[in-house]
């Protein structure tokens, strides 16, 4: 139960084509995140599996079973959105037995399942409120028991933690990895934060203009971009490049680096730089050095490295953790 | 933060404003209050004298005063229901994305602008006129006889009237409620399940809620004082068919002269009008709270 595919889906708006023929499939029980920029039809495509959007061509099955004209509440999949879509008049109560409600289902029932929900979301303490008295936490918590008492074959979410401060938003990540540990349940999850992608997906989707540049798994994608653009969207801070002369020794367009994998010296070294800030963390130390040829690079190191403003450094790559891409942008293995 | 000092400053500042308003009001309620227990007719000049609440009880056991009373629910009511379910229904359509709409809303509030008098006037003469008028033409065609409106139905046809003038204000008020709609909420409505109909009277309505409430509120004070519909079309007949208090009132001291008996009408007017405002405020007032 809960598995989608997508073949050759495409979707139009007018004449503009925001997602061109794509394929996907989502396993049974999987933590799929979309990632990419802002814009590049992540939310188009939560809503063409939803079914809140036709598809312009392609096909949607869920569960092997064609879905593609089937209408949303049909397809069996519960969505969070990013603005919570709470309905303003109703208590919290009644906003989670809403589905249930929909589904005609008697109301013995409908309290069993609201208060297991309310229970499973620690929300019992204020189900009788109305959402406009709630944090926005709390609104989080009730959309998301909302999605969870249909028992749905697949959630759906739409950057549901865009809405949170920086505390609250570690939280809530690590309630919604745990809450898919207990179901089990497909988890298809939107975001354009790499970070978020990172710690919760079995399976990221990096984006671009509507096509999936890549498909994997969160090391598979560090360890192995299959381009530029998805080397410097995954991984924080992002990958360093160089090219030139010194992309050449390595027989390459151009090369990566990633911050950790600098090392960096105040002798020599091939690429020399000067500090422009050093932010000492405690933990590590991030230093952001303009190299001679004008390139920027961020280095990070472990602790704390007596670096300030204006030091010269020589930089050089761990040789086994240098990415090499071609002129396309394209890596090479 | 005011201080102290400049709140101080604040109601002197303001205070000739309140004033004024506050005379504006005291000033003509209490002359009316004052002839309402005269025997004061102006055929008989000069012959004022103090009659305690004579007018008030020949006013309020005048059969006339009952029907007039009826009559007046019945208008407010009738509009009130009328402009509600179509200004909502208008606004639905509406809101539709469709060729045209800049023109089509401009053409919806159309009749807004249009005074009473004339409005009133259009409808009995091209209208609801048995003899010329298109729903008599329309009728003929159809092979029935033509219907005299404002013989045989004549508040109803007021109704129609005074309805045909607010709904556009009715369905502006609904429609910017509408545009104001999270289209969220519909759709996590649509995948917790609900149809069309359900998405309509579980997320549509009660967001509208408040924008109800202000068009009940607004049209109810508007709808106690129509006169000029009546005035141009029936004459408060046949009979007092068509009478509402604002009228009756009307008919009492100008056409009989008799301003003591019309001020009492007045005054129970105004009692009367503040009833009703006390049951809405207490009835739908919650609506608009938070
Ligand atoms: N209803 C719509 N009509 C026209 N264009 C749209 C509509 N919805 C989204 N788009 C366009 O599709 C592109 C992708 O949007 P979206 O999926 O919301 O991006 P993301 O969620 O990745 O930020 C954007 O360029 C946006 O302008
Ligand atoms: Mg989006």
């Amino acid at each position: 139960m809960g598995s989608i595919k997508l073949e050759n889906v495409s979707k139009s708006f007018g004449t503009v084509e925001v997602i061109p023929p794509l394929n996907l499939d989502i396993n049974e029980g999987e933590f799929v995140v979309f990632v990419g920029p802002s814009g590049c039809g992540k939310s188009t495509l939560l809503r063409l599996i939803a079914g809140l959007e036709d598809v312009t061509s392609g096909t949607i099955s869920i569960d092997g079973q064609d879905a593609t004209e089937i209408r949303p509440a049909r397809r069996g999949l519960a969505m969070v959105f990013q603005s919570y879509a709470l309905y303003p008049h109703m208590s919290v109560r009644k906003n989670i037995a809403f589905p249930l409600k929909m589904a005609k289902l008697d109301q013995a029932e409908i309290d069993r399942k609201v208060n297991k929900a309310a229970e499973v979301l620690n929300l019992a303490s204020y189900i009788d409120r109305r959402p406009g008295q709630l944090s926005g936490g709390q609104r989080q918590r009730v959309a998301i028991g909302r999605a969870i008492v249909r028992e749905p074959k697949a959630f759906l979410f739409d950057e549901p933690l865009s809405n949170l401060d920086a505390a609250l938003r570690v939280n809530m990540r690590l309630e919604i990895s745990e809450l898919h540990q207990n179901l089990k349940t497909t988890m298809v999850y939107v975001t354009h934060d790499q970070v978020e992608a990172m710690t919760m997906a079995d399976k990221i989707v990096v984006l671009r203009a509507g096509v999936i540049e890549q498909v994997g798994s969160p090391l598979e994608l560090y360890r192995q971009p299959a381009n530029k653009f998805v080397a410097s969207f995954i991984g924080s801070p992002k990958m360093n490049f160089i090219d030139g002369e010194a992309a050449s020794k390595y027989q390459a367009h151009t090369i990566g680096v990633r911050p950790e994998h600098l090392r960096f010296s105040r002798e020599s070294g091939p690429w020399k730089g000067v500090v422009g800030v050093a932010e000492h963390l405690g933990s590590d130390t991030f230093l952001y050095v303009t190299l001679e040829g004008g390139e920027q690079f961020t280095v990070r190191t472990v602790g704390n490295a007596e670096f300030h403003h204006g030091d010269v450094v020589y930089l050089s790559a761990e040789p086994e953790n240098i990415y090499r891409f071609d002129e396309n942008g394209l890596a090479i293995k | 933060m005011a201080t102290d000092h400049s709140r101080v400053a604040a109601r002197f500042m303001i205070s000739p404003a309140v004033l004024l308003l506050l005379g504006w009001m005291i000033i003509p309620l209490s002359m009316t209050i004052y002839f309402s227990f005269l025997n004061y007719n102006l055929l008989s000049p000069g012959m004022e004298e103090w009659i305690g609440f004579t007018n008030y009880e020949y006013f309020l056991t005048d059969p006339a005063f009952f029907a007039a009373l009826g009559n007046t629910l019945l208008l407010v009511g009738g509009v009130l229901l009328i402009t509600i379910v179509g200004g909502i229904g208008l606004a639905l359509l509406l809101d539709q994305p469709m060729w045209g709409q800049g023109i089509v809303r401009i053409l919806v509030i159309a009749p807004f602008f249009v005074m009473p008098t004339v409005s009133a006037l259009v409808w009995k003469n091209m209208f609801m006129n048995p003899v010329n008028g298109l729903f008599a033409h329309a009728a003929k065609a159809l092979g029935f006889a033509p219907f005299d409106f404002f013989a045989h139905a004549p508040l109803f046809s007021i109704i129609m009237i005074v309805a045909w003038q607010w709904l556009p204000f009715a369905t502006l008020i609904m429609l910017t409620a509408l545009q104001s709609l999270d289209q969220e909420q519909l759709e996590a409505a649509k995948m917790d399940g609900a149809r069309k109909f359900n998405r309509f009277f579980h997320i549509t309505l009660p967001h509208m809620s408040r924008a109800i409430t202000v068009v009940i509120l607004i049209q109810t004070i508007f709808l106690l004082s129509i006169f000029a519909e009546i005035l141009v079309t029936t004459n408060g007949g046949p009979g007092y068919a068509s009478t509402n208090i604002t009228y009756l009132v009307y008919a009492q001291s100008l056409l009989q002269f008799d301003v003591g008996g019309g001020s009492a009408g007045g005054i129970v007017a105004v009692i009367l009008a503040n009833i009703v405002a006390f049951f809405l405020m207490r009835m739908i007032g919650k609506n608009l709270e938070t």
